[in-house]
C-alpha cells in the first residue's frame, strides 16, 4: 500500500502537459523588475541606488527583521530605477528595476557544472550561507529557509522531509528538476539534514511521476539514510502537514509548529537552491517555471531569472491563446489569477498557468444541499458549508470556535462542491477576521 | 493583449459535480426500484408513479413561478425524485385525487414552503406520506397483493407481513418472497434486491456514503433480537430497505459527517423497530426518520467531524 494522509483530499485530472519537456534556459529579457517583498514578512530594503551597476548575484536588497529575506540580482547591467511597483495583487509595493547589459556574474559564483559532493561548512556557516543566499522555500508559501533551519528551542528535529508531491494539476518543475538535477538535489539534502543536525531523510514523491522515483531511488543507493518514499496520488499532499502525515503518520497539533512534530519539510526546488547557495556560492535568483495550459502551443519548463515579465515567458511558449480568460501564477488549486501579463516571475513562482475563457468563469452558486461532499474532502477536518455560513453571517465567535483557523486553504471544498458555493472565499475572509480579533486579543491581555 | 483578464480567488478549477447530477444519480440507482414495482402491480404502480411525480414537477413550478415569483428550478431533478419517492412510499390502489393531494403537500409544505431544496428541514416525500397516511389511513393501509398486472381501484387486497407480525401471526412470505419482493407493501418498498441494487451504485459513484444505511440496519438488526423479533424479516419487511437507502439518506435533511451519520442512522434504527414493536402503526420507518430529521440540526451542532492532528500520535 502506498502512504498517503488519512483524511480527506480530492483527486483533480493532472493535466501535466509539460512533463518530459526538458527546462530550457529562457534568453534574458531586456529589462527585469525586481520586487523586494517577495517572501513572507517584511519586505527587504533595497542598498542600491538609480544608476548603480551590478551583476548577476550582487546583493540589492537587504533582509529587514526576523522573517524577511534577502534579495540578489538575477542579470548583469544598471540599476533603472528603485520605486514602488503594482505587484501580482495590483498593490504598489518597492521594487528595483534593472536594465539588462550582458550576463556578468558576481566572481565568487562557482558556475562550472562539476557536482560539488563534499560538504566543508558547519551547520551555523551553512544556515549563515542560506540566509544571506536570500533562499526561500520554492513551494509557493516562499517562507524564509534560513528560519526553518533554525528551530525554535524545546523542539527538535529528527527528520528532513523533502516535499517532491507537486500535487497542483499542470505543475512540472519539480518533477523536470528531479530528473535533470538529482545528484545536486540529493547533496542538496544532506546539506539541509547537517544544518539541523539530523541523520535520516525522506523524500515523498507523489506515484504518478515513477520515472522521478525510479531515479532518484537509483541514485539515493549512495545515500543510505535518505529514503525515497512513493505516495499515492492525492491532493492536497503537498501540505506541509499532510506531508508529514503521509511520510511519518505524525500529525501537527491545531495550531502547533510543524516542527513539533520533529519533522522539518523543504521543498525540492529549495534543496537544490541550497546546494547552490552552499556549494556553488549562488544566490537564489533563477527557478524553473512551468508554463501551461490547455491552449498554450508549446507547454514548457522554462529556467527564467526572477524579475522577468511573464510575458517573456508565455511568448516562449508560443504567445498568449486567442480564447485566454485567466492567468494564473502557480498550480489552478491555490495559485493567484494575474490582472496583467506585466507581472514578474519571482522566487515561488513554480508556474504560468493559461486557462481558456471557458474554463475561467464560475458557475451559477445555488443554495447549499448539505450533501456533506466538502466535509468529506476537507483534509484539516472542517466543516466548510458551516464555516461558509456563520462567515457569510459575520459570526465570527462561532467560525473561531469552529476552527477556521485551521484552513489551509487547498480548495477541495470550493472544487467539490456541487451547488458551486464560494467556500474558500468566504473562509478566507473568516480567517482574516478571527486572524484579527485574535491578535488584539492577545495585545489586550499583554497590556493589562 | 487588449482584452481583460478575469481575476478570481482559487481554486481556478471545478470538479464539475453538480446538484442535477446527483439528484439525476439518485433517480438512476431507483430504477432497478422501479421496475420490480412496475413488475409485480402493473397498472396500479404505473398511474401512481405518473401521478406522483407529473403533480410534484407542476407544484414545485407553480409555487416558484407565481407564489415565489423566482427562477424555477423544476430541470434540476429534485421535484422528480420527491415525487418518485413519495410513488414508492404509497399503495398501488391509490385513487389519483389522494396522490395530487399528498405532491401537493410534499412539494409545498414539506419543501417550498421552507424556501426550497436545500433548506427543508424534512424529507418531502416523507411528510407528504405521513399526511396521507394520517388523513385517509384506510385507503393508505390496503396493499394490493403483487401480480395483478391490470388492475387498479378494483385489486385484490391483503394484510402486509408486518401486519400480519403485528397481531401475532406468521409473515405469510418466505424469506426468498420478501428479497425478492413478491409481497405486498408500498410500490417501491417491496425488492430488497432492487433497493440494495440502488444502494451500491449510489456507493460506487459516491453520491451517498455507507454510513447511515448500514447504521440503520445493524442497530434495528439488534433491536430486533432485543425485542424478541425476527432480524431477518423486520429487514426485509415493510419500509426499512427503502427508507434506509432513499430516505434517510436525503443530503438537506441527514446529517453532515460521518460520526453525526452513525448517531443518527442508529436511532433511526432503534426507532423503526420500537414503533413497530409497540407503536399503533405496523410500520414506524417514516416516523422514525421524521423525527430524526428533527434532530439533524442538533445532531450538526455537537457532533464535529474528525479534526486533522485529534487522534495524537506522536512519539
Amino acid at each position: 500500500m502506498l502512504k498517503t494522509f488519512f483524511l480527506g483530499g480530492i483527486h483533480p485530472a493532472e493535466n501535466k502537459l509539460s512533463a518530459q519537456k526538458k527546462v530550457e534556459t529562457l534568453d534574458l529579457p531586456k529589462q527585469v523588475i525586481i520586487p523586494l517583498g517577495q517572501h513572507i514578512g517584511a519586505p527587504a530594503q533595497a542598498v542600491v541606488k538609480k544608476g548603480d551597476k551590478v551583476k548577476a548575484g550582487t546583493l540589492i536588497a537587504q533582509a529587514s527583521g526576523f522573517v524577511s529575506a534577502n534579495i540578489h540580482s538575477s542579470v548583469s547591467g544598471t540599476v533603472a530605477k528603485v520605486d514602488v511597483i503594482a505587484d501580482s495583487a495590483g498593490n504598489l509595493k518597492p521594487a528595483v528595476v534593472i536594465d539588462v547589459e550582458g550576463d556578468e556574474w558576481e566572481e565568487a559564483i562557482d558556475r562550472s557544472a562539476d557536482l560539488k559532493k563534499e560538504i566543508t561548512l558547519d551547520s551555523k556557516a551553512i544556515v549563515d550561507k542560506v540566509k544571506e543566499c536570500g533562499i526561500v522555500g520554492l513551494g509557493g508559501a516562499t517562507f524564509p529557509t534560513h528560519i526553518k533551519l533554525m528551530p525554535p528551542p524545546n523542539t527538535k528535529a529528527e527528520v528532513i522531509i523533502i516535499n517532491a508531491v507537486e500535487c497542483e494539476p499542470y505543475l512540472t518543475s519539480d518533477h523536470q528538476l528531479m530528473l535533470e538535477k538529482a545528484d545536486e538535489i540529493l547533496v542538496g539534502v544532506k546539506i539541509l539534514m547537517k544544518s539541523v543536525n539530523v541523520n535520516k531523510a525522506i523524500i515523498g514523491i507523489e506515484n504518478n511521476k515513477p520515472d522521478a522515483i525510479k531515479l532518484m531511488t537509483e541514485k539515493a543507493k549512495d545515500y543510505p539514510e535518505i529514503t525515497i518514499q512513493p505516495l499515492k496520488v492525492k491532493y492536497p499532499q503537498g501540505g506541509e502537514k499532510q506531508l508529514i502525515d503521509a511520510c511519518i503518520s505524525r500529525q501537527v497539533a491545531s495550531g502547533a509548529l510543524p516542527i513539533s512534530t520533529g519533522a522539518v519539510v523543504q521543498n525540492v526546488g529549495t534543496a537544490f537552491a541550497v546546494y547552490e547557495a552552499v556549494q556553488k556560492n549562488k544566490p537564489l535568483f533563477e527557478r524553473v517555471v512551468t508554463v501551461t495550459g490547455k491552449a498554450v502551443a508549446k507547454p514548457s519548463n522554462f529556467l527564467a531569472r526572477v524579475g522577468t515579465p511573464m510575458s517573456v515567458l508565455i511568448e516562449a511558449a508560443g504567445g498568449i491563446p486567442e480564447d485566454t480568460g485567466k492567468i494564473i501564477s502557480g498550480g489552478p488549486m491555490m495559485g493567484k489569477a494575474m490582472p496583467t501579463v506585466n507581472t514578474v516571475v519571482v522566487k515561488g513562482c513554480s508556474g504560468i498557468l493559461l486557462m481558456k475563457d471557458f474554463e475561467s468563469r464560475r458557475k451559477e452558486m445555488t443554495d447549499c444541499i448539505r450533501c456533506s461532499k466538502c466535509v468529506n474532502v476537507c483534509p484539516m477536518g472542517l466543516t466548510p458549508s458551516y464555516l461558509m455560513r456563520v462567515c457569510e453571517l459575520s459570526m465570527w465567535d462561532k467560525a473561531e470556535t469552529d476552527r477556521v483557523m485551521d484552513c489551509i486553504e487547498c480548495g477541495s471544498c470550493s472544487f467539490t462542491c456541487p451547488a458551486n458555493r464560494t467556500l474558500l472565499d468566504y473562509i478566507r475572509l473568516g480567517k482574516g477576521k478571527v486572524g484579527g480579533i485574535i491578535r488584539a486579543r492577545a495585545a489586550s491581555t499583554a497590556t493589562k | 493583449m487588449d482584452k481583460k483578464l478575469i481575476v478570481s480567488l482559487s481554486p481556478h478549477i471545478h470538479s464539475g459535480n453538480t446538484v442535477k447530477g446527483a439528484m439525476y444519480g439518485v433517480l438512476i440507482a431507483l430504477i432497478p426500484a422501479l421496475l420490480t414495482s412496475l413488475f409485480f402491480f402493473g397498472l396500479g404502480a404505473f398511474i401512481v408513479i405518473v401521478t406522483a411525480v407529473l403533480s410534484c414537477v407542476l407544484f414545485e413550478f407553480l409555487i416558484q413561478k407565481f407564489l415565489l415569483k423566482q427562477k424555477t428550478t423544476i430541470c434540476d431533478g429534485s421535484a422528480v425524485l420527491t415525487g418518485l419517492l413519495l410513488a414508492f412510499n404509497l399503495p398501488s390502489n391509490l385513487p389519483i385525487w389522494i396522490i395530487i393531494i399528498g405532491s401537493l403537500v410534499a412539494i409545498g409544505i414539506g419543501k417550498m414552503s421552507f424556501g426550497g431544496l436545500g433548506n427543508n428541514i424534512f424529507n418531502p416525500a416523507l411528510v407528504g406520506r405521513v399526511f396521507l397516511l394520517i388523513s385517509f389511513p384506510t385507503a393508505m393501509t390496503s396493499w394490493p397483493l403483487p401480480g395483478q398486472w391490470s388492475s387498479y381501484l378494483d385489486a385484490t387486497t391483503g394484510a402486509t407481513p408486518l401486519a400480519l407480525i403485528a397481531a401475532g401471526q406468521e409473515a405469510g412470505y418466505s424469506p426468498m418472497d420478501m428479497f425478492f419482493g413478491s409481497m405486498n407493501g408500498s410500490l417501491g418498498e417491496v425488492s430488497a434486491i432492487a433497493l440494495l441494487l440502488g444502494f451500491a451504485y449510489m456507493l460506487i459513484r459516491k453520491i451517498i456514503t455507507w454510513h447511515i444505511p448500514v447504521a440503520i440496519f445493524v442497530v434495528a438488526a439488534l433491536m430486533s433480537l432485543i425485542c424478541g423479533l425476527n432480524p431477518i424479516e423486520q429487514l426485509f419487511s415493510g419500509g426499512l430497505m427503502l427508507g434506509a437507502i432513499f430516505m434517510a439518506t436525503d443530503y438537506v435533511s441527514s446529517p453532515m459527517n460521518k460520526r453525526g451519520m452513525i448517531i443518527y442512522g442508529a436511532f433511526i434504527g432503534a426507532l423503526t423497530i420500537l414503533i413497530r414493536k409497540f407503536g399503533a402503526y405496523p410500520e414506524g420507518m417514516s416516523f422514525a426518520i421524521l423525527i430524526m430529521n428533527a434532530f439533524t440540526p442538533l445532531i450538526n451542532t455537537y457532533v464535529k467531524p474528525k479534526r486533522f492532528g485529534e487522534v495524537v500520535k506522536n512519539g
